[in-house]
């Protein structure tokens, strides 16, 4: 057995040789118990583009496997055929020994295929044992046995260490339980093959040790687990083997003993990639925007800034760490005018702009590369030259008397896809048909035209692959040296500190103090981000 | 010449092409289940149609609102809004037209262009405030303006009921001469159909529908909010004025349908039991003809023209009109339900590739 | 007149008009809560009011007396029900838009019950007058409190068999698995999917709900109050019922209150007419009043924190 595991662990997983390994063997039960899940030539396209092109991927039992590659290389795809919620055109699926058509979650249930989606799939208004039990519920006669759920939501929460409250409703309870919630809900239905989808994109540092100790017992108890990713350090961290894919082809499968993340990022990438951001020291210049004690309420009334100050001065970035949820989005907001705020005040270049409209605002010299390039970003059904004067068709080069010059417009529109290296159809395609990294750049080049003092950039990477990265933090630094005024918000540290010259930390609506951009600690970041004052003390202290 | 090739583009026009052919059918099946002869239902209704040149007349006469009325609903829905009242405002440009042309005493040149603007008016701000209760206070424009379309016409009743009415009758008084805008020398040669200057102002209004939305930078703002109100916001558009104004100018094309029937048509305003429909119609020009200038044109033609013919239907083969109302419906809920439609075509779509590669293959 | 007989007198007008608006209401909240908006409620209305008076009038020309009714009441529910087929349909299969195929059902079913009308009665536009209908049924004891037991204890058997409905689907919508996996759907419907709950199934069962308690609130209205179906019969108490769904806060009770308030602005029409004052209103006000109301209330009841999250939205796998 040990052999077989070994052989499978070095082979480079070309079809060939997997099917061959799969049938030479007589000793058919052997190859039942060893192998949980394998995929065979498993192709799926989508108009325009092939997400998995011939894969073949091997799940052994009991190790945990990391599927690794950029965003959009076809990680999740794959996943979803995997989960049934995709059918794939070509190849086949054997779990357990045995081949299988799965045409629905349903399906995958039964065969034991558990998914913890890196979007929870979780519904707010309900408690945490109804959305455990949701699907299989303890009933009689039709009705839910309340009691009965909630008791084995207990059980099943103590027998594997997952900490949760079944009566609690979701919306009130952390990420970090709400992951949870998720992992319970697939061992409630007794999976033993799990999928993670990028299990660690919204957790705090000291969130991810919990779920790496998770994992591991998990694995202990025999469990097999595919674990998603983009991130090199937890492959490393977590994972017994390693399959790295690229523009929807495997192209290798290796065990973490023998590799190394620099080796990773090559096979992940396709080239050599150095993760430094080149940016040379630079004293900063006057105070461009000043912050002092914003304050807004919430929907339910919650105070979602709660005094917030802080100065950026010109040629300089500042980061502002945090977990999702506790305020970022709504600091940008009360800065942009695009949501009133209940005191405080920011000022631009010394002038007074709170509350001002999100027009004023952006006149008087403020950019703004939204969080959400989909939401906020583009008008996804305007062609790209439309959405490049989004924020300044107003003004009178863009034509006269209230009729727009299109003239004018396309004008600007070539010009900035020529300089900032828009790729599409034209400047008359719809701004839908871009990729997710070229739609970026057209916001980039489209909030750096302004020529701003303040440029704010909101997770200006999310979802780009990593050439489409190097561009953004490239065009971020050189906006810095010539002496813009950056904010930057981001949950990935390292983009944080690769980029920032300094680096503040958001903990529920507050600043909890500001780290050393130079000397990376994780650890300390971490406890900051989850709101532990004496952590932040220090960090103050050792300023 | 661009915008022309994208309206005429195969897919576009082969969904509503197929949604009026089993739109058609529906209702022809609904005439043989009523017992009915539906050939010589749709062959009277043609007769009627083209029947003389007092027919072709009336129907432009029909036509006329419904461009009013689908520019009012295409316009709303091109700013991310579904005006269902347009009934409801149509009624109103009906009042208003009916209140200036009844009690004012005005030389032509100014009064017909008073009625028409005050009707519009009366349109627009009666639309603008479903827009102000859907920006202020957040109430889905639908229900507001359903309810506001009943409001509208108990309202119309009661004015023209009380205020305006001729003793003894259920109609207000006479419209003034000076405020009517028929065009006598072109009734005349028609024998006698109801022809005024509301249709040029409809035409006019199909070009000032495009002009506004994709030449004007309010329009740029209006389309904007329509497609991304998130976006807009972000871009510094004020996403509520903008709501309201679009509810207004759309407000203000429905209200003009209902004035053109006062001073153009009727020359009077009865008290009614029920609104006339106009306005319902409207959604389904808009829709037929996918919120497109020359679609709606198309789709008021189609419709005007199925509405006025449904008499010849009843005089010919003795169909309740309501019939028409039923081809009506089933066009649009093919046309909404595009992929019931598509999967209806499917098995001839699939023929036809096999065709094109059983073919392929011989020549290979 | 004394003030006792004709605040009782209120009440009772009140449940009869509220009886529709409940079944529709509650209707309305299934489709919803599932995720499907309904605007095509007044056109299942229609239906059932239509089916209601065709199959009510047929019974009694075959010889029926007072089980008629029942038959017009189950035909209601019937038609309704099968109109609803067409926008589940639509909406769900096809992923039509949700409010354009809602009132496309309202134009057709409008058309097809004047066009059956007229095509069965020989070109009238009304069915004929049923001979019986539902009669007022007095609880024994009950009936004899002063105030309420002509009030509420003396009501047709609809308003009996409406809160025996209201309560069933509160116990439905929280007590039970089907209820939770409803409510699933309608909020979260790629979770539900994700479990192996089928979203096309529950919403179909969630517009079909709507369309058999929608035909069973036209089928009231035809069997209490009209007696008979014309082009008037229904005329706007669909979109009253949509409004009860959204002050009611999508619950069962809510909707049940809030059904009760806008009926009691319709009774309110036909209880002034008793008095001697009423005359000096015009009697436009008394026909505004119900839409005036619901309009002020809706402007009033801020928001719609409380809509299913996935409210409107049609369910597609492929974007999860």
């Amino acid at each position: 057995m040990s052999l077989c595991q070994g052989k499978a662990g070095l082979k480079p997983v070309l079809s060939f040789f997997a099917i061959q390994v799969e049938t030479r063997g007589d000793d058919e039960g052997m190859v039942r118990s060893t192998t949980a899940v394998e995929l065979k030539g498993i192709t799926k396209r989508f108009p325009g583009l092939v997400a998995n092109d011939n894969i073949n991927f091997e799940l052994k039992k009991g190790e945990i496997h990391a599927l690794l590659g950029e965003n959009g290389a076809g990680k999740s795809t794959l996943m979803n055929i995997l989960f049934g919620l995709y059918q794939p055109e070509e190849g086949e699926i054997w779990v357990n020994g045995n081949k299988t058509v799965i045409d629905g979650a349903g399906k995958a249930i039964e065969l034991g295929i558990g998914m913890v989606h890196q979007h929870f799939k979780l519904v707010q208004p309900f408690t945490v044992a109804e959305n455990i039990v949701l699907g299989n519920e303890p009933s009689k006669f039709g009705f839910l046995k309340y009691r009965k759920a909630n008791q084995k939501v207990r059980d099943l929460s103590e027998r594997y260490g997952l900490k949760v409250d079944p009566q609690m409703r979701i919306k009130d309870i952390t990420v970090g339980m709400q992951q949870r919630v998720e992992i319970l809900k697939t061992l409630y239905r007794g999976a033993d093959i799990l999928i993670f989808d990028e299990p660690t994109a919204v957790l705090t540092v000291q969130e991810i040790e919990e779920l790496i100790e998770i994992l591991r017992n998990l694995s202990a108890e025999g469990k097999s687990i595919i674990l998603i990713t983009h991130k090199l350090k937890e492959v490393m961290a977590l994972a017994d083997t390693v399959t790295v894919i690229r523009r929807g082809k495997v192209i290798r499968t290796l065990p973490t003993s023998e590799t190394n993340e620099r080796h990773l990022a090559e096979l992940m990438v396709g080239r050599d990639v150095t993760f430094e951001v080149e940016k040379s020291k630079q004293e900063p210049g006057d105070v461009v925007l000043s912050v002092d004690s914003l304050r807004m309420k919430g929907d339910q009334g919650r105070q979602v800034l709660d005094g917030i100050s802080f100065d950026i001065r010109a040629g300089e970035i500042l980061g502002i760490a945090g977990v999702d949820g506790n305020g970022q989005s709504e600091l940008v907001y009360a800065i942009t005018g695009m949501r009133g705020v209940s005191g405080g005040s920011v000022q631009l270049n010394g002038k007074d702009i709170t509350n001002r409209t999100p027009r004023q605002v952006s006149l008087s010299g403020v950019s703004h590369i939204p969080e959400d390039r989909h939401k906020h970003g583009l008008v996804l059904d305007f062609t790209l030259s439309e959405n490049m004067i989004l924020g300044s068709y107003f003004d009178p080069q863009f034509g006269k008397n209230g009729f727009i010059d299109f003239k004018a417009m396309d004008l600007l529109a070539n010009k900035l896809v020529t300089e900032f290296d828009v790729r599409g159809s034209g400047i008359h395609a719809k701004a839908r048909s871009l990729s997710g990294g070229n739609q970026q750049k057209a916001i980039i080049a489209r909030e750096l035209w302004k020529n701003p003092d303040l440029l704010i950039a909101v997770q200006p990477t999310r979802g780009l692959d990593i050439g489409a990265i190097e561009y953004v933090h490239k065009r971020l630094v050189e906006a810095r040296n010539q002496g813009k005024a950056i904010l930057l918000i981001s949950f990935e540290l390292d983009e944080l500190y690769s980029l920032s010259d300094r680096i503040a930390v958001m903990y529920e609506g507050r600043l909890m103090g500001e780290v050393d951009a130079d000397h990376r600690d994780d650890q300390q970041l971490g406890l900051m981000m989850a709101g532990d004052a004496a952590a932040a003390a220090s960090a103050e202290g050792r300023d | 010449m661009n915008t022309m090739r994208k309206i005429f583009d195969k897919s576009s026009f082969l969904v509503p092409l197929v949604a009026i052919v089993l739109g058609l059918l529906c209702g022809a099946l609904a005439m043989l289940a009523g017992g009915y002869d539906p050939w010589l239902a749709y062959s009277s209704l043609v007769k009627k149609l083209f029947g003389s040149p007092y027919d072709m007349g009336e129907a432009i006469r029909a036509i006329t609102p419904l461009i009013f009325t689908g520019i009012a609903v295409a316009f709303a829905f091109r700013t991310g809004l579904f005006n269902i009242g347009a009934e409801g405002q149509f009624m109103m440009g009906m009042t208003g037209a009916t209140i200036v042309g009844v009690t004012l005493d005005l030389p032509w040149y100014l009064h017909a262009p008073l009625a028409i603007i005050v009707g519009g008016l009366f349109g627009g701000l009666w639309a603008a405030l479903s827009g102000y209760l859907k920006a202020a206070r957040g109430v889905n424009e639908v229900i507001s303006s359903i309810m506001l379309n009943w409001i509208a016409l108990f309202l119309s009743n009661y004015i023209v009921g009380t205020y305006l009415v001729m003793e003894g009758q259920q109609k207000s008084k006479p419209i003034h001469e000076s405020a009517l805008v028929s065009i006598k020398w072109l009734s005349e040669s028609m024998g006698n159909a109801r022809m005024h200057w509301g249709t040029l102002f409809a035409i006019i209004g199909l070009i000032v529908f495009y002009v506004i939305l994709w030449r004007t930078k309010k329009g740029y703002e209006l389309r904007a909010v329509g497609l991304n109100p998130n976006a807009a916001l972000y871009a510094g558009m004020n996403v509520n004025r903008t709501i309201v104004t679009s509810m207004f100018i759309s407000g203000v094309f429905a209200g003009l349908g209902g004035v053109f029937e006062i001073l153009g048509v009727f020359g009077y305003q009865t008290v009614m039991a029920a609104s006339w429909g106009y306005g319902f119609d409207g959604i389904a020009v808009a829709l037929l003809g996918g919120n497109t200038p020359i679609g709606v044109f198309l789709g008021a033609v189609l419709f005007g023209g199925l509405s006025y013919g449904s008499a010849g239907m009843s005089f010919g083969a003795n169909v309740p009109p309501e019939i028409v109302r039923i081809v009506i419906g089933s066009i649009i809920f093919f046309v909404a339900s595009h992929g019931l439609v598509k999967f209806f075509l499917k098995p001839f779509m699939i023929r036809r590739s096999n065709k094109g590669k059983s073919e392929g293959g011989g020549a290979r | 007149m004394n003030a006792i007989d004709t605040i009782g007198q209120l009440i009772s007008i009140t449940l009869v008009f509220s009886t529709a608006l409940i079944f529709t209401g509650l209707g309305g909240l299934f489709s919803e809560r599932s995720g499907v908006v309904n605007i095509g409620l007044e056109g299942l209305m229609i239906a059932g009011a239509f089916g209601a008076a065709v199959f009510a009038d047929q019974a009694i020309q075959g010889g029926m007396t007072r089980g008629a009714p029942w038959i017009g009441l189950i035909a209601g529910l019937v038609l309704g029900l099968v109109v609803s087929l067409l926008h589940a349909v639509a909406t769900i299969t096809f992923r039509a838009d949700q409010t354009i195929v809602g009132v496309v059902i309202n134009i057709l079913a409008a058309g097809l019950a004047i066009y059956l009308t007229k095509s069965l009665y020989e070109g009238s536009g009304q069915t004929t007058t049923l001979e019986y209908v539902f009669n007022p049924v007095a609880i024994p004891w009950l009936s004899d409190i002063p105030l309420l037991g002509k009030g509420i204890f003396t009501a047709y058997p609809t308003t009996y068999i409406v809160i025996g409905v209201v309560i069933l689907s509160y116990i439905v919508l929280y007590r039970t698995t089907f209820g939770l996996r409803l409510r699933a759907v309608g909020e979260h419907p790629s979770s539900a999917d994700t479990v192996g709950i089928s979203v096309t199934k529950y919403r179909y069962i969630g517009v079909m709900l709507s369309g058999a308690l929608a035909g069973l609130g036209g089928a009231t209205i035809a069997l209490t109050t009209t007696s008979n179906f014309a082009h008037n019969t229904i005329s706007g108490q669909g979109f009253i019922a949509i409004a009860a769904v959204i002050f009611g806060k999508w619950n069962p009770l809510g909707v049940a209150g809030a059904a009760i308030f806008f009926g009691m602005a319709q009774a309110l029409r036909n209880w002034a007419q008793l008095f001697e004052w009423s005359h000096h209103i015009p009697n436009e006000f008394f026909y505004m009043l119900p839409y005036l109301l619901t309009l002020i209330v809706l402007a009033g009841a801020v928001g719609r924190s409380s809509a299913p999250s996935a409210l409107g939205e049609p369910y597609d796998p492929a974007k999860r």
